[in-house]
């Protein structure tokens, strides 16, 4: 029993230590602070104790929970993006009073949700772990609650989110319904193509999970919440539950429905196309930069699920290097968000990073960088990673989505391009204000960096994602 | 060989971007100049170096360097041979004048624009020297990004559509030839060429794969009906950036088809000899006739720029000897003559502002030294005997007279068409009469350009009285690769 506990060790102390902050931020006055060090104090701790756990597989509380490289590998991802995430965006939550002690221990609640996801090998705890998460993300959403359209977005985030949840939440009865068991693993020894009503079960679920990533076509809250909630939870939401979702579509897909592959390859695939053409064309008219890298990882998502859709180890290997890569690449982009403040204000149109490479060299640089690597052109790391993605798409002679997804490449490039052109082409109309954010400025030199040095030795994740999948 | 020269090579320009944006000089930008100058010319003696200490007498790739790269399955490995070296040393060679020219032209934000030269000059030289067509992709691919900011940071009022239209067009070619390579490494399990030479690649995917990369490469060129970027980025790019678009840029494709697409896919390469002639051919005619019509001198340059490409292409698929040996010799000598032209241009258009050939005439009266240069070359862009613009083009013809007598005849007229296009350009800015008096009052060329346009000029002289150096270089590689070819035609 107590050697159960060890095993879920990271869950636990990320548990007591919400109810502690919970509890400082509630008798301590004026505590944001405080809570803010302290929740990056915790984070950092849960990336130590799992890095110290050993990382063999093991299943516990009747093979519900299960801790394997798979689900520490995303831990891990989750952790570290939250810690760039939340500290570049420090200055931010202060400057547009959001400091508020709950903001960082919501934050904790939903990564505490993400690890049960990640941890899940049952439906019972997996949907616990997704409400969880959720919940904790309807109210950051709407956290900036003066403000209409942070509201609006958090209500609408939370109308759509719940009818997926209550979709999923059928498609996991069904399942039940007719494998008899909330296991993924007998499930998926339950589960064949005569089974129809679980291969019904299946289709809820995906549309849950498609939800949850924010792939089309159900992707229509991703724009508006983005725009509309604060930037700081915006590049939350960007990163943090992306990464959560995908690895639980990759676990949905090589556990319990491992068996009815062919039912649900057309269904990914069909998402991914979607996803990589609307992410593309609708990109291309947006003045708003944040409603703009909404469609964009809406795009990326459908790349993502192109790795996703070749049903093979390989092709979840490279998703999985994607969405690593993604979320370096996102998380620089918002970090730089926050150094076009003008009067007290952040500027988040397009036309406002007008010829800002006069000013601004460093800034204009690393946001070429970072564009041109979303863009998917080499020799960045947004290129190796695409790159991955289409080996396992052509591995499975999956011509038609490979050819497809590089033509929206090319299409993508161009609303990336149009970013590029405002920055280094048009003439500066505003001078920001000099910002001293050093941890935004750390987490635009560190994505820059990593994604320039990336070619130097781009096997680094591979070597790393292999490993997750010896099982 | 311990050394890894090769990569030395690729990244000194690089390494040296990287003191140039250290360096502090805030209005002069006299270090980061003398900083670019000096490294691209040290890269220039280490290219000549290399091609020195180069072995001609074997078609073996040498200097080879080899690193596991990516999860052991591809390896960084570059190497160098006869064909390749010739524009490694023809890159090295052009990024310099390129830097001095920009003194004259260039400016606003000189700093950065060096920066982009030199990392530029990185990823071409990775262009000649990769063996694996990964790498190729990335330093194919990376170019465009310097590139693009060339045009769009520095180019003339229309340079955003300009820039944009570059950018996607080759970005789009290249795609398809991304997703070739893939199907490469799936089909032979490795993507270093020298052990895809001796694999042969099934029949029924030679077609498909060679037109995929034809699409990437027929872009580069540019082959008509893709070439309509061409015309738009060299009006619009500033003198550096035409320059290295002409000079460089395009003998990429040129040297892709002659290192991929014939050794790769040999019975491909054979079955669509018809559609490229066909294609080169009304390049050479089409383009040639458009060129007539330009009043604007840059666009003159590039439409003829689109010709000369054509006798290239028309060259490398006669698939003999002579063909394949002008095309090379014809894509060195292009390198240097429209470099030259381009130059031309930006001297007088960093006087005047102006690129139309009716702000000129009557040049020779007031700008002697300037007009005989231009007199130079401009009869080099026709293939006046005794440059080097004659010889490539009459070894091509000679090699296409042994394949089709109807496509001879064809690039033979094109042939006319350029000395009519290029004369008459002469004509009418160094010659005929002056109307604009503001001609009256320009300098003729200063001491910069006078090295970079007499550096030129002798080159393309010497290499026109003279080409055993160039010849000697690559004979034993092109003997290699039509062996191949016909050993490969042959089995099947």
């Amino acid at each position: 029993m107590i050697n159960n506990l060890y095993i879920m060790f990271p869950e636990i102390f990320l548990s007591l230590s919400i109810f502690f902050t919970l509890m400082v931020g509630v008798f301590i006055k004026k505590s944001f602070n405080l809570i803010f060090n302290l929740t990056s104090l915790i984070i950092i701790v849960t990336i130590s104790i799992i890095l110290t756990n050993p990382n063999n597989e093991e299943k516990i509380f009747l093979d519900s929970f299960i801790r394997d490289p798979f689900s520490n590998y995303f831990k891990i991802l989750i952790l570290l993006s939250t810690l760039f995430v939340l500290n570049s965006s420090k200055n931010f939550i202060i400057d547009n009073k959001l400091d508020k002690f709950e903001y960082p221990i919501i934050i904790l609640l939903s990564i505490l949700g993400m690890f049960f996801m990640v941890s899940s090998n049952d439906l019972i705890l997996f949907y616990l772990g997704l409400e969880l998460q959720s919940l904790s993300l309807y109210i950051l959403a709407s956290i900036d609650r003066d403000n209409l359209k942070s509201t609006e977005s958090g209500v609408k985030y939370f109308v759509l989110s719940a009818l997926s949840s209550g979709l999923l939440l059928y498609g996991c009865s069904l399942l039940y319904g007719f494998t008899g068991s909330t296991n993924f693993e007998l499930i998926a020894d339950q589960l064949n193509r005569e089974n129809t009503g679980a291969v019904f079960a299946m289709v809820f679920i995906l549309v849950g999970l498609a939800f949850k990533v924010s792939a089309v076509p159900f992707h229509m809250w991703t724009p508006d919440v983005y725009e509309g909630a604060p930037t700081s939870i915006t590049s939350y939401f960007a990163v943090v539950p992306k990464v959560a979702g995908l690895a639980l579509l990759i676990k949905f897909m090589f556990v319990p429905f491992s068996n009815i592959l062919l039912e649900w390859q057309t269904i990914i695939i069909f998402i991914s196309i979607a996803s990589m053409i609307l992410g593309a064309v609708a990109a291309m008219i947006q003045t708003n930069f944040k409603r703009l890298l909404a469609y964009s990882s809406i795009g990326h998502i459908g790349y993502a699920l192109a790795g996703v859709a070749t049903g093979a180890i390989t092709g979840y290997q490279s998703t999985i290097v994607y969405i690593s890569i993604y979320v370096i690449m996102n998380i620089g982009a918002f970090s730089c968000l926050y150094f076009l403040k003008k009067d007290g204000q952040y500027k988040e149109n397009i036309s406002d990073l007008s010829g800002i490479s006069k000013k601004h060299p460093l800034l204009a640089i690393s946001l070429l960088i970072i564009l041109f690597s979303l863009a998917g052109v080499p020799p960045l790391g947004g290129f190796f990673a695409k790159f991955y993605v289409f080996v396992a798409v052509l591995e499975k002679e999956m011509y038609a989505l490979a050819i497809i997804g590089l033509i929206t490449t090319v299409m993508s490039a161009f609303y990336y391009l149009k970013i590029i052109k405002t920055i280094y082409f048009d003439d500066s109309i505003i001078t920001f204000e000099p910002t001293k954010n050093r941890t935004a400025q750390f987490s635009v030199i560190a994505s820059c960096t990593i994604l320039i040095t990336f070619f130097l030795y781009p096997s680094i994740l591979n070597n790393l994602v292999n490993t997750l999948f010896v099982s | 060989m311990n050394f890894p020269i090769l990569s030395t090579l690729i990244f000194l320009p690089l390494i040296s971007s990287f003191f140039i944006l250290l360096s502090k000089d805030k209005t002069t930008n006299i270090s980061s100049i003398s900083i670019s100058l000096f490294s691209s010319v040290a890269t220039f003696f280490l290219s000549l170096f290399l091609w020195y200490s180069l072995d001609i007498n074997t078609s073996e790739f040498q200097f080879v360097e080899e690193k596991s790269w990516i999860n052991n399955y591809i390896k960084f490995k570059l190497g160098v041979d006869g064909i390749s070296i010739l524009f490694i040393v023809l890159t090295t060679f052009i990024t310099p004048i390129c830097i001095i020219s920009c003194i004259n032209s260039v400016k606003i934000r000189v700093k950065e624009f060096l920066i982009a030269i030199l990392i530029l000059e990185t990823f071409m030289i990775g262009v000649f020297c990769s063996l694996d067509l990964v790498i190729f992709y990335l330093f194919f691919e990376a170019g465009l990004i310097p590139m693009f900011l060339i045009i769009g940071v520095w180019g003339g009022s229309r340079r955003v559509y300009s820039a944009f239209k570059f950018f996607l067009f080759t970005l789009l070619g290249s795609v398809l030839m991304l997703v070739a390579i893939i199907v490469i490494y799936w089909l032979t399990g490795t993507t270093d060429i020298t052990q895809i030479y001796e694999i042969q690649i099934p029949k029924e995917y030679q077609n498909i794969l060679w037109l995929a990369f034809l699409s990437s490469f027929a872009v580069k060129m540019p082959m008509w009906p893709v070439h309509t970027w061409l015309p738009d980025a060299h009006v619009e790019a500033p003198t550096a950036g035409s320059v290295i678009l002409a000079a460089i840029l395009l003998k990429m494709a040129g040297y892709g088809f002659l290192r991929f697409s014939i050794p790769m896919f040999p019975l491909a390469s054979e079955y669509f000899t018809p559609l490229i002639y066909t294609l080169s051919i009304i390049a050479i005619i089409y383009t040639s006739l458009v060129a007539l019509m330009q009043d604007d001198m840059k666009k003159l340059i590039a439409y003829s720029s689109v010709a000369h490409m054509g006798y290239v292409t028309l060259g490398i698929f006669t698939l003999t000897k002579q063909g394949i040996d002008g095309s090379i010799y014809q894509m060195i000598s292009h390198g240097l003559i429209s470099a030259a032209l381009f130059l031309c241009v930006g001297v007088v258009y960093d006087r005047l502002h102006s690129r139309m050939i009716s702000t000129y005439g009557g040049l020779v009266n007031y700008v002697p030294k300037y007009s005989f240069l231009f007199l130079i070359f401009a009869l080099a862009a026709l293939g006046l005997p005794g440059t080097s613009g004659f010889l490539g083009e009459f070894l091509v013809l000679a090699g296409t007279f042994q394949k089709s007598f109807l496509a001879a005849m064809l690039a033979t007229f094109g042939v006319v068409l350029g000395a009519a296009y290029m004369l008459w350009l002469t004509k009418r800015v160094i010659f005929g009469v002056t109307n604009n008096s503001e001609i009256k009052k320009i300098n003729d060329i200063n001491k910069s350009e006078v090295v970079m346009l007499v550096t030129l000029a002798f080159f393309i002289l010497f290499f026109g009285l003279y080409p055993l150096p160039l010849m000697e270089t690559f004979n034993v590689s092109v003997n290699s690769l039509i062996n191949n070819y016909e050993i490969a035609l042959n089995t099947n």
